[in-house]
Formats: C-alpha cells, sequence, structure tokens
C-alpha cells in the first residue's frame, strides 16, 4: 500500500503544538522509521496515521487513492504494535492472534487456518495455548506482531515495539523483527527513539525534532549528508567543535584543522570514528581517559577545544592517561553546517 | 514468670471476644430449634417453628430473593456502563460525580425513604408495588457496583487495551463486551455479590417503603420478633443466617481476588 500523508498538524488543547504540518509519502512495502527525542511529535504523527488521535483541520490521510482522513480506527485496517503490547488479559495466545481475523467475520475454518499460519511465521507454537499473563517480555513482543499481522492490515504502525525490552533482548528481537517486517512484504511505519533500531529496521528513516520532520532519507545518506546539526547529532552521535571559522580553516585551542569548505558563520561537527592518532596531525592533545569496549578504546581528550573530545581509536594498544598525541581528522570527514536555533 | 503471662493474656481476651459474639447466636439457633426455649433443651428439639415460618413468612423470602436479583440486573445495567464512562475520562468532573454517586452512602436510609415517599409517594401504583422498594434498593446499593468496577478498571491500562481492539477492527460496543467487561470481572464479581447481600438485609430503608403486602426478609423479621412467639423469631432469625452467611463469605473472596488483581 502507499500512504500520503499531506498537511498534518496537530494542537492539543491548551495550544500546545505536538505536530507542525508536514507531508510525508511512503511507498508500497516500504518500511519508514519516525526517529526522534522524546517529544518530537513522533507517536502522534503514528497516531494521527492510525486514527486514534485527530490531525487539526485541512489534514489529507491517503491510503492507496482512498481519503481516510475522517474514517474512525477500526474501519482503516492497519496493524498496530504498542510500546506495552496492549495484547488482551482476557485471552489466549491464539485468541489474541485471531481476534482481528473475528472481527472480519470469517469462517473459524479460515481463522484457524491463518492464525496458524502466523503463529508458525512468528515461532508462537509452544506458546499457542497459553495465557499472555504467562510470557515472557520477548514472546508478548512477537504474539503482539502476530495479532496485528493476522488480518493482513494495509500498513503495520509500530510504537516504541523494542523499548520495553531489556538491552540484550532488544537487540536480537530487533534483527528478527526487521526480518519478519520484510518477509510479511509490508508497508510499515515504526516509531523508535533509538537510532540504532531505526537504522537496522528501516529503508528509510525520518529524524523528527520540535514536531517536524527535520531530515528524511535512508540511513546511509543521513548518515554521510545530515542536513542539520540535530540530525548529525543524534544520526551517528557528531559532536560539534568548539572553535574559530576563517573561511575553509577552523582554529582550535589545540591546533588547525582545514575544512571541506568555507564554514564562515556555520558550525562543524565531527565523529569520534572520524579523528585518529596520528604523528603528523595537525592538532594535539592530551589523553584524560581510556575505556577498553572489545574491537576499539574510547579516548577522551582534552586540550583540543575547551570542552573534551571523545575519539575511538582501534589497535591493540592505546595511549596512556596524560599523554600528548598527535590527531588529524581528514577533511571529509568534517560536517560543516548551518548554525541552528537553541532548542 | 513474665512469659505465660504475656502468652495467656491475649488468649483470654479473644476467647472471650469470641464467646461474647458466639454464645447468643448459639443460644438463638437452639432458641429456633427447641420445642420450649423457657422449659430448655430436655423439652426436645424440633423442626416445626421453621416450618412455621415458612408457611407465614415465605411470601417475604421469595420477595427478597426477587428484589436482589432485580436491584442486581439494574445495578449492572447502570453502573458498569457508569463506572466505565468515569474510568475512560478521569478528571474533576469525573470526580465530583463518582462523589455524587456514592451520597446514598452517607444519608441515612430512613431519609432516603423519606425523599422518596415525599417525591414519588403519590403516583398511583407505584407506591403499592414492589418497584417502589426496587428503586431505594437500586440508589442504595448502586455506590457499591460502581466503586467496586471502576477500582478494578482504573487498575489496568484500558485506554490502550480498547485502541488495540479498535486497530484490530472492534467498535465501540465490541470493545465492550469483548474487552471492558471481561477485564472487569473480579470487580463485577465482587460488586455484584455486595449488591444482593446488602439488599437481602437492607432493612432501614425497606421498613419505611414497605406496604403489609410487600415485606421483605428483614422487615419480616422484625415484625416476627414484634409479634411471635420467641421460638418462631428464632426459627425466623436461623433462616436469614442460613441464607446471608454464605453470601458473605462469596464476598469476602470475590473482593479478595478482585484486590489481588489490582496489584
Amino acid at each position: 500500500m502507499t500512504l500520503k500523508l499531506t498537511n498534518i498538524a496537530k494542537t492539543f488543547p491548551g495550544g500546545t503544538k505536538a505536530l507542525l504540518p508536514t507531508d510525508l509519502e511512503i511507498a508500497k512495502g516500504e518500511i519508514l522509521s519516525l526517529l526522534g527525542p522524546s517529544g518530537c511529535g513522533k507517536s502522534t504523527l503514528l497516531r494521527i496515521i492510525a486514527g486514534l488521535e485527530t490531525p487539526d483541520p485541512g489534514a489529507s490521510i491517503v491510503f492507496d487513492g482512498e481519503d481516510v482522513t475522517h474514517q474512525s480506527v477500526e474501519s482503516r485496517k492497519i496493524g498496530m504494535v504498542f510500546q506495552s503490547y496492549a495484547l488482551f488479559p482476557n485471552m489466549s495466545v491464539r485468541s489474541n492472534i485471531g481476534y482481528g481475523l473475528k472481527m472480519q467475520k470469517l469462517p473459524k475454518a479460515e481463522i484457524a487456518a491463518r492464525v496458524d499460519e502466523v503463529i508458525g511465521l512468528c515461532q508462537l507454537a509452544p506458546y499457542a495455548d497459553r495465557a499472555v499473563t504467562a510470557l515472557s517480555g520477548g514472546q508478548k513482543q512477537r504474539v503482539a506482531l502476530a495479532r496485528a499481522m493476522a488480518p493482513r492490515p494495509r500498513v503495520l504502525l509500530l510504537d516504541e515495539p523494542l523499548s520495553a525490552l531489556d538491552a540484550a533482548l532488544r537487540n536480537h528481537l530487533r534483527d528478527e523483527l526487521a526480518l519478519l517486517l520484510r518477509q510479511f512484504g509490508i508497508t510499515a511505519i515504526f516509531v523508535t527513539h533509538d537510532q540504532d533500531e531505526a537504522m537496522a529496521i528501516a529503508d528509510r528513516v525520518a529524524v523528527m525534532s520540535q514536531g517536524q520532520v527535520a531530515q528524511i532519507g535512508t540511513p546511509e545518506a543521513l548518515y554521510r549528508n545530515p542536513a542539520t546539526g540535530f540530525v548529525a547529532r543524534f544520526v551517528g552521535d557528531a559532536m560539534p567543535l568548539e572553535g574559530r571559522i576563517e573561511r575553509a580553516q577552523m582554529h582550535l585551542p589545540g591546533g588547525v584543522l582545514t575544512l571541506p569548505q568555507a564554514g564562515d558563520g556555520q558550525q562543524v561537527l565531527v565523529r569520534a570514528g572520524d579523528i585518529s592518532i596520528d604523528p603528523q596531525g595537525p592538532i594535539t592533545g592530551r589523553v584524560e581517559t581510556v575505556t577498553f569496549l572489545g574491537t576499539h578504546y574510547r579516548i577522551a581528550l582534552s586540550g583540543v577545544m575547551a570542552g573534551p573530545l571523545f575519539m575511538l581509536h582501534a589497535g591493540l594498544s592505546a595511549p596512556k592517561p596524560g599523554d600528548e598525541v598527535r590527531l588529524s581528522i581528514p577533511p571529509e570527514a568534517l560536517l560543516v553546517l548551518p548554525m541552528e536555533m537553541a532548542a | 514468670m513474665m512469659r505465660p503471662i504475656t502468652r495467656h493474656v491475649p488468649l483470654a481476651v479473644t476467647l472471650f471476644a469470641c464467646a461474647f459474639l458466639l454464645i447468643p447466636i448459639i443460644q438463638s439457633i437452639l432458641a429456633g430449634l427447641t420445642v420450649n426455649y423457657f422449659r430448655g433443651l430436655s423439652s426436645g428439639l424440633t423442626l416445626k417453628w421453621i416450618v412455621q415460618v415458612w408457611e407465614l413468612y415465605s411470601d417475604s423470602i421469595f420477595l427478597s430473593i426477587w428484589l436482589a436479583l432485580t436491584c442486581l440486573a439494574a445495578t449492572l445495567a447502570i453502573g458498569v456502563p457508569a463506572a466505565y464512562v468515569l474510568a475512560r475520562n478521569p478528571g474533576r468532573i469525573t470526580r465530583v460525580l463518582e462523589e455524587f454517586i456514592s451520597l446514598p452512602l452517607a444519608i441515612p436510609g430512613l431519609a432516603l425513604a423519606l425523599a422518596l415517599l415525599q417525591l414519588y409517594g403519590t403516583v398511583q401504583g407505584f407506591r403499592t408495588s414492589w418497584t417502589f422498594i426496587l428503586v431505594g434498593h437500586v440508589l442504595y446499593t448502586l455506590p457499591f457496583m460502581v466503586r467496586s468496577v471502576l477500582s478494578v478498571l482504573a487498575a489496568i491500562d484500558l485506554r490502550t487495551l480498547e485502541e488495540g481492539a479498535a486497530s484490530l477492527g472492534a467498535g465501540p460496543a465490541r470493545r465492550f463486551v469483548d474487552v471492558v467487561v471481561p477485564n472487569a470481572m473480579p470487580g463485577i464479581l465482587a460488586g455484584a455479590l455486595t449488591v444482593v447481600t446488602l439488599s437481602i438485609g437492607e432493612f432501614n430503608l425497606t421498613w419505611m417503603l414497605h406496604t403489609p403486602y410487600l415485606k421483605t426478609l428483614p422487615v419480616g423479621l422484625a415484625d416476627s420478633y414484634a409479634s411471635m412467639r420467641l421460638e418462631v423469631a428464632s426459627a425466623y432469625t436461623l433462616v436469614f443466617f442460613v441464607m446471608i452467611v454464605p453470601l458473605l463469605m462469596a464476598m469476602q473472596w470475590a473482593s479478595a481476588r478482585a484486590q489481588r488483581i489490582m496489584q
């Protein structure tokens, strides 16, 4: 299904603008992630698409050419996975999964067959007749997905579906979810505050900030060419460098860096992974702390700029705290972006 | 020497309290079963007083059961949807409404009955109908149903559950039947048992509203105390006891269960 959103905005009673006018198009079979910090409007946008919130007047939501703006949730034929899963505690796993099919008034035999099919896909066979209250977090999450998918919805909406799980399970289920969604081949919108989750699951990511889409693109495009400092910081943890810019040069307390282009009046950001130790490097810093992280070391440096600067160092050994090191950053790794209003 | 005292005194107090409560009950039961209470147990045991109670007051017993069941039906039909609306719309107005529903609890049954009589006492056919008493019972028991259901609904994430059902295609009526009612069931059950128990035992209000042809179980009890011999009155008490105690026990069990769900 294709999805076309035009002029979607939401003002809450009291005047808070949760969402500024937003346009969005999603292609058939595409998985789009809405990524942003809490309060950025991503959940509101998802709930408007679902029909759980009413947008401000003037909005239009079109599913496959059909205007559903004024349709109720129950008639939109969507599937939704909630953060708390919203499984019905009074029903078994099987009844939960079959509920949407029962609402479509399908014959019992067909319901049973389709429930079994989804149970198989989601590897829930051993738990099919259990009470949902007796399941672990990961199992509940799969039941929620199976329940949303069983009625073959036009679009699947997922609201922070992994955030109720602990970290280890979350990473595991993230990959599993990405695989399952592609198996289903469904158009899906996935809300998350976790950039790794968005990158792992989505074809395209819409980074949201303060009720607006700041940038939309493939994970790689967002990472390589962020449009704003916010996107650079949120996707890939870029750090702003604090120094004086003169045309294509940046003067830091620790030395002078060459920028890829003139940057007067702009800001410069860099990612920890793009800084390397180089005896011929143009800037110097002092090692403050060294943290061993398995594949690499994370080093905090002082003296490069007013605040600390972090770098990742791959190698079999690392400098020690107190050492003076010379550093280099390739000009193409420096992100020169417009200044933004303080958030 | 201190320890036996600290151990025995509480035991003695407990036993004394139990005896204080139990002996009158046992005496009353025995009075209802002896041929002549003043001559004591030596006069022999009999069921004839109970048979006599049945002959004299079976109408009261049936009326009370009927009233309790219709009262239950009414409180279910009004109380469960009311609790649902209150649970779905938390806020100041809701709290005021909740207090308003609970108001009949704070007003003595006699005053409530007087108000009903003043308002509707002259309505032809209504004053002498059993439905007049039913209205009083519903007013008095409704808060218990609403509160019981509301406390269970407030403990679950009703809104998200309903949103989940809606996303699967369930309209408002289906959501109420499939999601709200089953998940409120422990509260409904506890409320239902409370309503039935209160309705069967209600005296104040019913006594004001009753007519000579409409006597409920407790009103009949007062009548038997006033005008029958002690053995009949005691046998009546025994019948009342047998009806109300299982209800009380079931009520205890149901509210304990609802409490567990809420935690």
